[in-house]
Parts: C-alpha cells; sequence; structure tokens
C-alpha cells in the first residue's frame, strides 16, 4: 500500500541533510535500510510489520540516587529505585542509559532548554530557542514514515501547543496536539479508513482533491523562480508538507490491509468537555490527559496512522503543579529545601516519580496491543528523555534516557548502559541505527560521535515468515 | 469603544515636518508567512466570516522582540500544512453553502449541477485578486477555473467545485506568504523597487494587519502608490480608518507578548477569581486601554505608564477589588483611584498575571518583561551552574519575595542579573500572582521601594513615572514600531533614519499615529536592496541592560 515512494523521499530527504548541515554522515553501504521497512516479521494477515520509533518527554530530570541504582558497568539488569518502581514491569522492554555526557564546547547550558536539543540534535544550541539541526524523529521520519497517514505526530498532556520538542529547525518547529479531543478527530475523524470495515469504497472527492493539490505544486513553480536561494529552500519544504496532504489523501483511495490490532478507540470528547472547567497543568489532569493520549498514540501506531509518534507528558520548564501549592514542578526543585531525613526534595520528588508513573502508564498502552506474535512495543523504540539530570542545579551531564521496546527485533534490552563520560549522542545514534537510518555519524564538535552502542544493538535478523523479529 | 480616530487625522499635518529624514538601502526582498491573527482578519474581511483558529497554526519563532519578525523565517511543517488545509477546506464550505453563495459569489451559474467556466473567473478574478494582493496572472486564473470544471464536473455541483478550487488558492504559497516581489525602477535601471501591489500589502499588514482594501489594490493597479501624493492619499486614508485599531491591536499585542495569554492559568484554589473568561477579559482592558489612550484621545505614548485611565467588567472589578454599578459584564470607563497603587498599563492585572506563577507572583519574572518588552534591553539567560542552596536553606526565615531574592543574590554567579531584573520586579510584589493588590506576604509587610537604573521610587506609582521619563521607553517603542513596519530588526544601515523617527516622535508630541503615518510615508518603508546585499543586524535595538552603578 505504498503509495507515497518512500525512495523517492528518502533520497531527497538524504540529500537534504547532507546539503543542510554537517551533523550528519552518509553511509551507503547501509542505503538498503533507506529501500525497506525495518520490521521484518508477518503478520497474520500476511502484511510486513512496519517498526516505528517514538518519543516521550519529560521535564525536569530525575532525583539521582533515588531513580536508579548507579552501576559502574554497562551490564544486564536495571536497578529500579523508589522514583522508578512502576516501571519495573518493563525491565525486559527497556534500556537505561547514565552518565552520558554533554560537552558544549564553550556554549551556554540553557537552562532547560540546552539538554533537550543537544541530545535530539546532537548540536548544542546558540541561544535559547535555536534548534541547530532536526530532532533524530525527523530524521528517522525522513526513512521509515512512507507508506502512513501522518508523518509524524505530536501530542502533549499539559495543554500547551507549544510543548512540542520535534523540529526540522528553529523556524520549523510546529504546534503538538494539547486536547485529546483535537488528537480523537485527527486520527479518527472522518477521514480515518476503519481497515476493518467491509465494502471499501474511494470517494472520488478525495480523488480531485489531491489532483489539484498535484497541480497546485505545478502551479507555484512559478512562484518558486521569484525568490531567491533561503525562500527557495523555505519552499521545498513546503513542497514536502504537501506532498505528506497528498499522500494523507492518497492512503484513503487505497482498501488498507485488514489489522486485527486496530480498534477504533472510544471518543474522549464527553469526559473532555466535562473536564473543561479543570486547569490543564495540574498534575492530576496531566495524568489524566495523558492516559487519554497514551491509548490514543498507541492505537494510531497500530492502526498504521503513524510510525513516528512524539508524546510529551510535561513540558521542558514544567509548568505543572499540585493543585494548591503555590510553586510548580520547576520552582520546586530550585526553591524547596532537602529533606536531610530523606535525602531529597519530597514534593519534587513526588513530581518526579509521577513523571515516571507516566511513562510506564505509556509502555502499559503499548504492550496492551498484539501484534503478530508479540506486542506492539515489541516493534516500536521509544526514545524517553528529558532536559536535565538534576533539575535542582541545572545539571545535563548525565541526563537519564531511556529506549523503550525491542525495535523489532533491532534491540537488545533490560540493560544498564554506562556512558563513562561518553558524549550523549551515542544514545541517539544507537536509536538512528535501530531504525535504520543510513548515517554513520551524528551531532557537531564534541557531541559528534560515529559510535553507536553495540551492547544494545542486535544483528539484522533474517526476516522469518510468521515470525515477529522481535522474538527470533 | 468609540472609534473616531482624531490622533490619526491630526497628526498627518505633521507628516513631513521636522528633521530631514535620511536614506536607507533597504534589505533584500524577502516572503513573510501570514500570522494567524493576519489569516483570520484576511477572511473576516474578504468573506466576513468569523474563524477561530486559535492555537492551530504553527508558531512563528519570535525573533528580535517580535514575532513578526519571525514570520520572514516561518516555514510550513507537514502538521501546518495539513491545518491550513483543513482549514482552507472548511472556509471553502461555508464560502460556496447555500446560507453564503448569494453574496460571496458575484455570479450565478447557469446550470447548478455543472461548471460553468465564467461565472468560476469571474469569482477568481475577484476574490482571487484580494486573497493573493494583486490580479492573478492568466496560468493563475485558468488553473483555479480548470480546477473548479473538474470538480464541478466530478460532483455534479458547480458549487461543490468552486470551493474545492478556492481551498486549493488558499493554500498556496502565493496566499499564505507575503512576497516583496520587484520590478525594474524607472529611476535607476540599476536598481529594483517594490512593486505597487508589494506596497500595498506593506501598508495594509502594517497599519490595518489584514490584506489591502479594494481601493488600496485600484491604487497600485493605477500606479498611484508609486507617486508622493498618492502614497500620501491613501496613507491619509487608512490613518482615518476603524481598521487602525486592528493594527494597533496587533503591534501591541506582538509588542508586549500577548500570544502567551493563551496559555496562562492561575490555581483555583489560590486564585479563584482568575478564570478563563478572566484571562480574556484582562488582555482585552490592556488593549482597550491602548487603542483608547493612543488613538481614541490621540495621547502622549509615554503617559500609557502613567494612565489609570482603563475599562472595567464585572469580572474584573472583582479581581481589583473595586465597585461596580454593572449587573452584566459590559465594558465600562474607568479610573483608577489614586490609592489602588496603579498607574499605567504595566500594573494591570495582564501583564501582572501573565508574568507570575500559577500559584504566587514572580519579581524576575516581571522585571525581566519591562526591561525586555517595555524597555528593548536584553536580559541574559540564568547561567546553568546557580547554587541554590543558600536559597533553599530549610532554617531560612525568608518570608517575603524581596528576602528570597536578597538570598538569591549572594551567590555572584546571580547577582549581575538579578540586580537588572529585581529592583524593578519587586516594585510590583503589592501585586499577587494574579494581580491583586495586598499589601503583606506571609505576614511581612511588603516594601515595594525600587530602582530604574539609579532613579529611586516607591511602589508601581513610582516605577510608572521612572518608566514615563526614562528615554528608552520611547526608544524601543519606535526601534519595535519600525522592526514591524518592516518585518524585520533594524539594520546598521538604518541607524540614521531610526534616529530620525526618534527624533520626531518627540517633535510629535510622542503621537503614536504621527510614527506610525511617518513610517508610512517614508522611503525606508519600501526600500529595497539587491538579493546579494549583506546587512549587518543591529539586534532589534536591543541593548544589554545592566545594574546601576
Amino acid at each position: 500500500m505504498s503509495v507515497l515512494l518512500p525512495r523517492t523521499i528518502e533520497r531527497r530527504s538524504l540529500l537534504r541533510g547532507m546539503m543542510g548541515t554537517t551533523a550528519v554522515g552518509v553511509a551507503l553501504p547501509f542505503l538498503d535500510c533507506v529501500l525497506n521497512n525495518s520490521g521484518t516479521a508477518l503478520a497474520a494477515t500476511g502484511g510486513r510489520l512496519p517498526v516505528r520509533f517514538g518519543t516521550w518527554y519529560w521535564g525536569m530530570g530525575h532525583t539521582p540516587k533515588h531513580a536508579i541504582a548507579e552501576k559502574s558497568e554497562t551490564s544486564q539488569g536495571i536497578g529500579f529505585l523508589q522514583e522508578t518502581e512502576a516501571l519495573k514491569p518493563y525491565e525486559k522492554d527497556l534500556n537505561f542509559f547514565a552518565n552520558f555526557t554533554m560537552p558544549l564546547d564553550g556554549r551556554s547550558n540553557y537552562t532547560h532548554f540546552t539538554g533537550w536539543v543537544a541530545s535530539r540534535t546532537g548540536t548544542a544550541p546558540a541561544r535559547t530557542g535555536d534548534i541547530p539541526a532536526p530532532t533524530l524523529d525527523l530524521l528517522i521520519a525522513d526513512t521509515i514514515a512512507g507508506g502512513s497517514r501522518f508523518q509524524t505526530l505530536n501530542a502533549n498532556a499539559v495543554g500547551m501547543p507549544r510543548a512540542n520538542y520535534s523540529a526540522r529547525s528553529t523556524a520549523s518547529r510546529g504546534m503538538s496536539e494539547s486536547s485529546p479531543t483535537a488528537l480523537y478527530v485527527r486520527l479518527f475523524g472522518p477521514e480515518f479508513v476503519d481497515p476493518n470495515s467491509q465494502g471499501f469504497k474511494p470517494d472520488p472527492t478525495v480523488m480531485l482533491e489531491k489532483s489539484v493539490l498535484s497541480g497546485v505544486m505545478e502551479q507555484s513553480r512559478d512562484y518558486l523562480k521569484t525568490l531567491g536561494a533561503a525562500d527557495k529552500s523555505r519552499m521545498d519544504e513546503y513542497f514536502t508538507s504537501v506532498r505528506q496532504v497528498e499522500n494523507q489523501l492518497a492512503l484513503q483511495l487505497e482498501a488498507p490491509q485488514p489489522n486485527d490490532a486496530c480498534l477504533l478507540p472510544t471518543d474522549p470528547r464527553a469526559k473532555e468537555e466535562a473536564n473543561a472547567t479543570r486547569i490543564a497543568r495540574d498534575m492530576a489532569q496531566v495524568i489524566e490527559t495523558h492516559g487519554v493520549m497514551a491509548k490514543l498514540m498507541a492505537m494510531a501506531v497500530a492502526c498504521n496512522q503513524t510510525k513516528v509518534f512524539n508524546m510529551v507528558f510535561t513540558d521542558d520548564f514544567a509548568n505543572v503543579r499540585r493543585v494548591g501549592e503555590t510553586y510548580t514542578h520547576h520552582l520546586v526543585t530550585h526553591e524547596e529545601p532537602i529533606d536531610l531525613k530523606l535525602g531529597y526534595q519530597p514534593l519534587a520528588f513526588w513530581f518526579n516519580k509521577n513523571c515516571s508513573d507516566g511513562f510506564a502508564t505509556y509502555l502499559k498502552e503499548f504492550s496492551a496491543i498484539r501484534e503478530g506474535d508479540g506486542k506492539l512495543l515489541d516493534n516500536c523504540l521509544i526514545f524517553a528523555g528529558t532536559e536535565t539530570n538534576y533539575a535542582r542545579v541545572h545539571t545535563i551531564d548525565g541526563v537519564p534516557i531511556w529506549l523503550a521496546g525491542k525495535a523489532g527485533g533491532r534491540m537488545k534490552t533490560g540493560y544498564y548502559v554506562n556512558g563513562g563520560a561518553d558524549p550523549v549522542t551515542r544514545v541517539g545514534l544507537t536509536a538512528m541505527a535501530a531504525m535504520g537510518v543510513p548515517i554513520e555519524s551524528w551531532g557537531t564538535k564534541s557531541l559528534k560521535t560515529s559510535k553507536p552502542l553495540t551492547e544494545v544493538l542486535q544483528a539484522r535478523p533474517e526476516a522469518v515468515p510468521g515470525k515477529s523479529a522481535a522474538t527470533l | 469603544m468609540q472609534k473616531l480616530f482624531i490622533g490619526a487625522l491630526a497628526a498627518i499635518a505633521l507628516a513631513g515636518c521636522g528633521p530631514s529624514e535620511p536614506q536607507t538601502k533597504g534589505a533584500p526582498p524577502d516572503m513573510r508567512r501570514l500570522t494567524e491573527e493576519q489569516y483570520q482578519n484576511i477572511i473576516a474581511d474578504v468573506f466576513g466570516l468569523p474563524l477561530e483558529v486559535r492555537g492551530r497554526f504553527d508558531p512563528m519563532q519570535r525573533t528580535d522582540g517580535l514575532e513578526i519578525v519571525g514570520a520572514r523565517n516561518a516555514r510550513i511543517t507537514p502538521s501546518g500544512f495539513e491545518r491550513f488545509y483543513n482549514v482552507a477546506r472548511n472556509i471553502a464550505e461555508r464560502v460556496v453553502d447555500a446560507e453564503h453563495r448569494d453574496v460571496l459569489v458575484p455570479c450565478a451559474p447557469v446550470n447548478v449541477a455543472a461548471a460553468d467556466d465564467e461565472c468560476a473567473r469571474k469569482f477568481f478574478s475577484q476574490t482571487g485578486r484580494l486573497l493573493y494582493r494583486r490580479p492573478l496572472t492568466a496560468p493563475e486564473s485558468d488553473f483555479f477555473v480548470k480546477a473548479a470544471h473538474d470538480g464541478a464536473t466530478t460532483r455534479k455541483d458547480f458549487y461543490r467545485g468552486l470551493g474545492m478550487s478556492l481551498a486549493s488558492l488558499l493554500v498556496t504559497p502565493q496566499f499564505l506568504f507575503v512576497s516583496d516581489t520587484t520590478e525594474r525602477d524607472p529611476k535607476n535601471v540599476n536598481a529594483e523597487r517594490l512593486t505597487a501591489h508589494a506596497k500595498a500589502s506593506r501598508l495594509s499588514f502594517f497599519m490595518w494587519n489584514t490584506t489591502p482594501d479594494e481601493a488600496l489594490l485600484t491604487a497600485a493597479d493605477s500606479g498611484e502608490l508609486n507617486s508622493n501624493d498618492g502614497l500620501k492619499r491613501q496613507v491619509e486614508r487608512m490613518a482615518s480608518s476603524p481598521h487602525m485599531e486592528g493594527g494597533v491591536r496587533a503591534f501591541f499585542s506582538d509588542f508586549l507578548s500577548l500570544a502567551d495569554f493563551d496559555t496562562v492559568e492561575k490555581d483555583p484554589i489560590i486564585y479563584p477569581s482568575f478564570t478563563v473568561d478572566l484571562a480574556d477579559d484582562a488582555k482585552e482592558q490592556m488593549l482597550r486601554t491602548i487603542t483608547d489612550h493612543l488613538l481614541v484621545r490621540n495621547q502622549d505614548y509615554r503617559e500609557l505608564f502613567t494612565t489609570r485611565q482603563t475599562f472595567m467588567t464585572r469580572n474584573l472589578a472583582r479581581v481589583y477589588r473595586v465597585p461596580t454599578e454593572r449587573t452584566d459584564n459590559a465594558w465600562t470607563p474607568y479610573e483608577f483611584p489614586a490609592e489602588q497603587g496603579r498607574a499605567g498599563i504595566q500594573s494591570q492585572i495582564a501583564l501582572m498575571a501573565l508574568y507570575a506563577y500559577p500559584g504566587r507572583s514572580s519579581a524576575v519574572r516581571r522585571g525581566r518583561a519591562v526591561r525586555e518588552l517595555l524597555l528593548c534591553q536584553r536580559v541574559p539567560d540564568p547561567p546553568g551552574d546557580v547554587d541554590f542552596s543558600v536559597f533553599t536553606d530549610p532554617n531560612s526565615p525568608n518570608k517575603t519575595a524581596r528576602e528570597r531574592l536578597t538570598a538569591h543574590r549572594t551567590a555572584p554567579a546571580c547577582a549581575g542579573c538579578h540586580k537588572i531584573t529585581d529592583p524593578i520586579g519587586l516594585t510590583f510584589e503589592n501585586f499577587d500572582g494574579a494581580g491583586q493588590y495586598r499589601t503583606t506576604e506571609n505576614g511581612a509587610a511588603i516594601d515595594a521601594s525600587g530602582d530604574l537604573d539609579g532613579v529611586k521610587y516607591d511602589g508601581a506609582v513610582g516605577l510608572a513615572k521612572a518608566l514615563h521619563d526614562d528615554p528608552a521607553t520611547a526608544s524601543c517603542a519606535v526601534n519595535r514600531m519600525y522592526s514591524y513596519a518592516l518585518g524585520r530588526a533594524a539594520s546598521n544601515d538604518d541607524k540614521a533614519f531610526v534616529a530620525y523617527l526618534e527624533e520626531s516622535f518627540a517633535s510629535d508630541r510622542y503621537r503614536i499615529t504621527s510614527l506610525i503615518q511617518r513610517i508610512a510615508l517614508s522611503d525606508a518603508m519600501f526600500a529595497i536592496a539587491k538579493p546579494d546585499g549583506s546587512q549587518s543586524a543591529m539586534n532589534g535595538g536591543a541593548a544589554v541592560a545592566s545594574a546601576a552603578p
């Protein structure tokens, strides 16, 4: 059902990556990865199971010594402590990355910003707001997103459309869905084609709309001639965006393959309307919103609406509160005294624990959906990160990162990976390697690396009919 | 509110007087993506359709103090285009539905169940011209007529075909981006100049924040805008139009970063009166105060920071704790009594609530906002290695923000910036996180004394006078207004012109209407450099703030 020719898109994107930034090194021998979906398993229906990539974001890091037990070496087994105990049931689906560094080569640590930008783009930002290179989810989307309805999906549970940590550049940072209803309608509204419905008939209007959009691009080429080089680059992105909507329309014209895993989720509208008077950034509401969005995201992935999905639990400045408290999570990390008996800031710990619990909820939803002979999470890789290690003092070295899921069999799991002061970009490069992105190095200056973490990467398995690669 | 723009008319006589106008080289042509508000205004003006798309379009990156400057770099992401397309389809459906088609489509098809190229061409000739801000070229017109034809034939419905074609027009780059189209300058064969239609767009988005109207497009069609007299006629006409209010509102919304208001939340237990409706009222109160002061009453810009005159609703009166005779929530003029401790827009609930936390005030945020927004001074970002150990001492007796911040300033890395922000921000400590007046915090009396670069004062009223008297206040408005008009930060080449504007602003008795017209009538407004010309940025006029000695 590939309508948008992946070859064309990915080669173009590859070239853009080469032209637009020095952060990405191209390794041609991996080009076969571009031409195939990374998934190698066959579903019960005979369709190829794709491998998908997601990110999950939470603000304010964690509580050192109370989140994960430190280990001096990389080895199997993760020591979940009080703050992360909700994640323990998912140990076999997780890898934890500790002690990776973020060398900034003289650039400042822009608090609550540099951390996520450097770990997701491989480059330290020059100033607050600067996105110096595409985030890794988009580099991965350039490789794997073909054949699904949305190139990427972005959502957040804090009611802030700008809470989005996926961007191609400073000027190209889109909005994130901040309402469960809006996310539901976008995914499963009238334009959703249920793969399990009977009697599919393509709508001739859709065909016409697609044709008109193609015409728009042709007709806009005269306009392109009037522009300077910088604006032509913006138009290139515009054309890519038009093609994305063309692709969506094209998918509406094709009868989708039946998909047992895809079940229409509950419409959250009534519940959201009932909560309309509640404030979005009360932690209890964040948890509720996130729970609904987690279900929608997981089903969107199962229903092949997207292969790249980004979820924000709390924003980089953690503007969330516990109702009645005067301080936000962010302020608490700075201003709450350390309880000398406990050895940490109690309220900050409470917020951090809620974030960890939120990630467990997310994993639960991706584990609940059966796919092939395993679960949806087996065919995903979810990069969960934050912007600080210990928010009280804004440390960014040792920022905690999780990779969840087996990436269709490309990832080994259950490891505590000690970075030993290597740059944090090794984690991102590992994720990209697992997703088949054809690069051999990533990042700039001291963040540049060409060493994926082979400790957690599997050799690419052979496809076995009827078997999920994740369970080979 | 009265819509008599006395000031705008009175100011016309001033244009052209005073110091002579320095010439600028301009910047290379560029293209600016429509802002969400511009998009809404265009749809409202062209079709008369209200459009609620708040928070739907990709955001602009605020650059050099203005979101509009970010528009020249703004791109359209895949999800952003998807949203544009969905909104366009929704608009197009409404334009051609049974309720609106008789008004919005200038002809009726011969057969409603079939294509009618003549009628479609007439529609795109009229409507397309308003949306593209210039007449459509023949290939463009042919394309949309053919798309309408194909749609009508497939759907056996003229209006559905027309709607489909209109939706596609609304997602073309020609509509979504405002371009600096140029032509050979007849006065200098080696130079380019903006076309009359590009000039019309610059004027219209600057003064009205919307697409050029029929009269302005006609002036562009005829070449009238290329003559000084023709330009003056149009600027005078525009300055006296009620649309000016929309333009001034848009400038101050951007200048004061009021878009951030859309996501302001307050804790309902701590501030039960601060609801979503109240937040909307607070933002509207500020914009009404601004347009009334600057347009209706044509007053001195600097007095915006000292005026006690404003407008009040019943909801707001509850938070301000002032009496109101209204039983509904209608707007009524109001003057704060002197003992309220409020003076100027900066002490209204809007900025007080916006630059605070959900459950408490923030002297740092408020101080930074005054420096960056009102004085165009840049406050450095906090360092990444702050030691909070003193600040978070569990045995600390600090009850007020002043005590806490004083403790914080003992860290040398923090002291530099906090000396810049805190003496201003602490002035506002009489207003809690929702902007409500108070005299104590945690049982301790609040000391609201302050210092603006060596000028000492007491409370928000004292700060108001200090801001009024600070030359940076007027200079900041001039710099931002110039950047806003051109959609870019002023460059070093613009320095002399900006200085001229500052001087003229003073000689025009700080009337914002005069400033707007002076910019609109200037050569600098339309100056264009060759595409390969290089400009060195002046950083938007931002100077790094420094603490008073």
